[in-house]
């Protein structure tokens, strides 16, 4: 099946859903992600996802389970069980309002925060697989390997190189038990109901059992690269805290915990900027050059030796 | 009372209970035999109650805690790509991606 064909069955798939739930559409249909990994649509308040083509079943559906199971930290599914349609999952979801990309200043921190600590303080439950953030970041730097050389791959592959193998995906990781986000950024918040419900955390498919400060690793590695300011860096830190996540001690020195996370996410981050910038034949911009230049640092400052905190 | 440079005339202020003149022309401060010491006495007592001096100005309150191979800016130095008002467009686009 082609891409385009997918994207038209799954807009009309939105739409039967969406008119099942309400006798009186204001009809329309937007596509909000069209990418490799990836298809979404929404149909007025509906919203249709095709998962990649090679998730598996038998993980997509613990986790989707798990979204139905925790309301008010994740957005709840429409149906309990993905759909097959010409070879991807489908699920279905309400819509929600998400954090402005034009306006990053309004990011909701504390918000992200406190439902990443609830996620995380929530007993995983039966049947839920490994987070996928370990496997997203290798992924990433075997992209970079099969990419033409560039002397910012060295570094790159030398820090990855540094790190503790649960953190490469090639070892289990330490903690099997903590319920995980896997892939926190803003694009993973939104507002249920729209336009301004309370905050709920969406994606599912790298949702899993593991090592919570992963979830906390992609702002903490923004702030030590320099790109996110130190108050922002400090709300999401304190909300976290104040809500009694476990992923970080409760005070004091938060980084022997963050540690191997955050060098994991700068990595992987550096690692897609510089594949993207190649592919796309332009240089680095300042912004991934700090990411790259992170990676060189660490070089000299082998990780620190708690990769978790103990609880 | 005058003051004794310029001859205008002084007003007296109570300053934390000592008596300061001060001429209403050139502004300078004539004080009494003992006012320097009570004013210095008034001064380490302001000083002595309080804690330790901050580490930094307070416009520059002490970056949280950053690791080893963090931008060099954590030093101590708020430069760096999150000085700018505007945030880099890499960075935005950064913020909601895998």
């Amino acid at each position: 099946m082609t891409a385009t064909a997918l994207l038209a069955e799954l807009t009309t798939r939105a739409k039967v859903t969406a008119h099942a739930r309400t006798t009186s559409c204001v009809c329309g249909t937007s596509t909000l992600a069209d990418r490799p990994d990836a298809t979404v649509v929404r149909h007025a308040d509906t919203v249709a996802k095709a998962h990649a083509p090679s998730t598996p079943l038998a993980e997509l559906t613990p986790r989707l389970a798990a979204a139905g199971r925790l309301p008010g930290i994740l957005l709840p599914p429409l149906a309990p069980t993905p759909a097959a349609l010409h070879g991807r999952l489908v699920t279905f979801w309400p819509y929600g309002t998400p954090v402005d990309p034009q306006n990053p200043d309004a990011a909701p921190w504390e918000e992200a925060a406190t439902l990443l600590a609830r996620l995380h303080r929530t007993p995983a439950g039966p049947d839920l697989p490994p987070m996928r953030g370990p496997a997203k970041a290798a992924q990433a730097v075997d992209r970079l390997r099969a990419a033409p050389p560039h002397p910012a791959t060295r570094p790159v592959l030398d820090a990855w190189a540094t790190l503790p193998a649960w953190a490469r995906a090639e070892a289990p990781m330490p903690d099997t038990r903590t319920l995980c986000h896997g892939d926190l950024h803003l694009g993973q918040l939104v507002r249920h109901p729209a336009p301004d419900g309370p905050w709920l955390l969406i994606d599912v498919d790298d949702l899993g059992t593991g090592v919570p400060a992963w979830d906390l690793a992609r702002p903490a590695a923004w702030y030590a690269c320099g790109l996110l300011p130190p108050d922002e860096w400090t709300r999401f830190l304190d909300a976290y805290r104040a809500a009694g996540g476990p992923a970080v001690p409760p005070e004091g020195d938060p980084w022997p915990a963050l540690d191997v996370p955050a060098r994991a996410l700068t990595v992987q981050t550096a690692a897609r900027s510089l594949t993207k910038a190649l592919a796309a034949g332009r240089p680095l911009d300042e912004v991934e050059q700090s990411l790259v230049d992170a990676c060189a640092r660490m070089g000299s400052a082998p990780p620190e030796l708690t990769g978790t905190f103990a609880k | 009372m005058q003051c004794p440079k310029c001859h205008a005339p002084m007003h007296t202020y109570n300053r934390n209970g000592v008596q300061i003149e001060q001429c209403s022309g050139c502004r300078g401060i004539f004080l009494d035999y003992g006012e320097l010491e009570a004013l210095t006495r008034l001064e380490s007592q302001w000083s002595q109650p309080a804690p330790p001096p901050p580490a930094a100005p307070q416009a520059y309150p002490a970056a949280p805690a950053a690791p080893a191979w963090g931008a060099p800016q954590h030093g101590g130095h708020h430069g760096g790509h999150y000085g700018h008002h505007q945030r880099h467009k890499s960075f935005g686009h950064m913020l909601f991606s895998s």
